[in-house]
């Protein structure tokens, strides 16, 4: 029941981080915020290694092999996509500013 | 090693909340990036190092093929195709999680069976299929009606509301008898019942999201895209992995504020988004005999030729068209003959948050000139020319003047107030919401009909010439 306790107070003031952190990104950079933050919703990742990881039955091998492939796919294209999309965002072009040929 | 492991998912932690921060600015957002997928790294490599993981063949093959079948996705998709892309990447955050949950419920059943297991670890393990299987499935039907394998349109069944709740109901009174007899009831039987929550779950996903259309997609994305990090954290409380519980968290409050954005810029409430059916009845509207003035491209281009200033305001139409480039081109043309030209963003244009501006970003338009509905409002009445490309709904003037709109009280982008409208639109038909659009009438806009793309390679095309 500690734990329990313990895991709400972790919730509740990384709620109060997130909701500190991303009301001040730009509406410009919502597409990349969404399939950037979807990566980080991969950390599943974690518990797929765990379960794959471990000799245990048949169908939980199954299950874990699934759970990896369903997170790694989160995981890799959402990081990819996000900075695909990040790559295009530029300014306009100041003088004094090193700007790449366009 | 159990230490070490614990400090490194903190660092990790540590590493996911400055790769947010990071994307507050378009500056620093590729290396914040960057950043929250080194932490991810981490994460996965000291699990590797964790005692209890001992062989490596099948967790290698999860790996090596989920990566192939992301970085596929992530390197082909087309920046128009973005919410498609998003809508599965949710679910398959939705069925990781769930898919662990569901193992670790196998886990209870194999070591000390489910009757030794603490209640509030059954009562988490619930809350993380339902969620997750929820997410998953949910997020499939948004794919196949934003990917147009579904129809868009709102599909709704009879007592559509009713086996919603019934559905509820049923995963509700089914967890509870779970946790309930979880002492007392066979563990075959339990795990029966466990699979039928999973199932109606499942189902819960197709129902909440068909009858939803195509221009409600943001909300219902972000939404999404919340459910899938509450499904991650929830699997933290599973597995008591305060790793999870923050990058889940982090998650699930980003495409909370996104579906509060959304909402706000819709002026109706989620419970209205996901119940409300809205434009389900196509009201095939009162049959006008107003004249809308057409127009031709090479009076448009002269119409914007000669103007000082020209605002451009995209819609879902330009992603259909794909007509970002075309943008782009007239854009610059306008501005080597001294045209001020803006961009006029309406934050639920398109199908997600801010598809708009990775289409136009893609097209190499610098996101200076991109503005919000709330700054470029007040500059429509100095405005020479309000350029209209497939936008519809959100510049319906009705929202702010008519009380009796379905769109009465939605903020718009006010382009009515320019001096000259000019809308790109492929037919007289009406928007989504399948409300009449006063704009068309208005006696300083233009009609110029046609595919976007086309119709704005015509009119750089005249414009040369003018």
């Amino acid at each position: 029941m500690t734990e329990l306790l313990f895991a709400l107070f972790i919730f509740t003031l990384a709620a109060f981080v997130g909701f500190e952190v991303i009301t001040k990104v730009p509406p410009t950079l919502h597409t990349p915020l969404m399939s950037g933050s979807n990566a980080i919703s991969g950390i599943t990742i974690i518990g797929s290694l765990l379960i794959t990881g471990r000799v245990e039955s048949p169908l939980l091998t199954v299950l874990g092999v699934a759970a990896v492939t369903c997170a790694m796919i989160n995981v890799v294209g959402g990081f990819l996509v996000t900075d695909r999309m990040l790559r295009m965002f530029r300014p306009q072009q100041r003088e004094g500013q090193d700007g790449r040929a366009h | 090693m159990d230490v070490l492991i614990n400090l490194s998912y903190l660092l990790a932690s540590a590493m996911f909340i400055i790769a947010l921060k990071r994307l507050q600015s378009p500056r620093t957002a590729r290396s914040g990036n960057a950043l929250g997928a080194a932490g991810m790294l981490l994460g996965i490599i000291v699990t590797l190092l964790h005692r209890d993981v001992v062989r490596y063949e099948w967790i290698l093959l999860g790996v090596v093929l989920g990566s192939l079948i992301g970085a596929v996705m992530a390197l082909r998709v087309r920046m128009t195709a973005m919410p498609q892309m998003v809508a599965l990447l949710n679910g398959f955050g939705g069925a990781a999680s769930a898919l662990v949950a569901a193992a670790e419920m196998e886990r209870l059943a194999l070591h000390h069976g489910i009757a030794a297991a603490p209640t509030v670890l059954v009562g988490t393990i619930l809350s993380s299929v339902v969620i997750g299987a929820v997410t998953f499935t949910g997020s499939v039907i948004a794919f196949g009606k934003l990917q147009e394998l579904i129809s868009g349109r709102p599909l709704v069944l009879p007592f559509h509301h009713g086996w919603n709740a019934l559905q509820a109901a049923a995963i509700g009174v089914l967890s509870v008898l779970i946790v309930l007899q979880q002492q007392t009831w066979s563990e075959s039987l339990l795990l029966q019942l466990f699979g039928a929550v999973i199932a109606i779950s499942a189902l819960l996903g197709v129902f909440l999201v068909l009858p939803i259309g195509g221009a409600d997609m943001p909300v219902v994305i972000s939404f999404l895209n919340s459910l899938s990090g509450l499904a991650a954290a929830s699997t933290g409380f599973v597995l008591h992995n305060y790793l999870l519980i923050i990058a889940g968290t982090l998650v699930g409050a980003s495409g909370f504020i996104l579906t509060n954005i959304m909402c706000v810029a819709m002026n109706r409430s989620l419970l209205n988004v996901l119940f409300g059916a809205f434009g389900a009845e196509v009201t095939s509207g009162t049959a006008t005999d107003r004249v809308v003035r057409s127009t031709t491209a090479e009076d448009a281009a002269v119409i914007l030729g000669y103007a000082r200033s020209v605002v451009i305001v995209p819609g879902y139409g330009m992603a259909v068209a794909q007509a970002q480039h075309a943008v782009k081109k007239l854009a610059t043309l306008l501005q080597q003959r001294g045209v001020d030209v803006k961009f006029a963003i309406h934050p639920v244009a398109g199908r997600m948050p801010g598809h708009m501006n990775v289409l136009l970003a893609e097209a190499d338009v610098p996101y200076d000139l991109l503005y919000e509905m709330e700054r470029i409002n007040p500059e429509f009445e100095h405005t020479d020319v309000a350029l209209v490309v497939g936008a519809n709904d959100v510049v319906n003037p009705a929202a702010r003047k008519d009380p009796t709109s379905p769109l009465y009280g939605m903020p718009i982008l006010d382009v009515d107030r320019a001096r000259t409208v000019i809308v790109l639109k492929r037919s007289m038909n009406p928007g989504f919401a399948g409300v009449e659009n006063e704009l068309f009438y208005q006696p300083n806009t233009y009609m110029l009909f046609g595919d976007a793309r086309q119709s704005l390679e015509s009119i750089t095309e005249a414009l040369k010439g003018v």
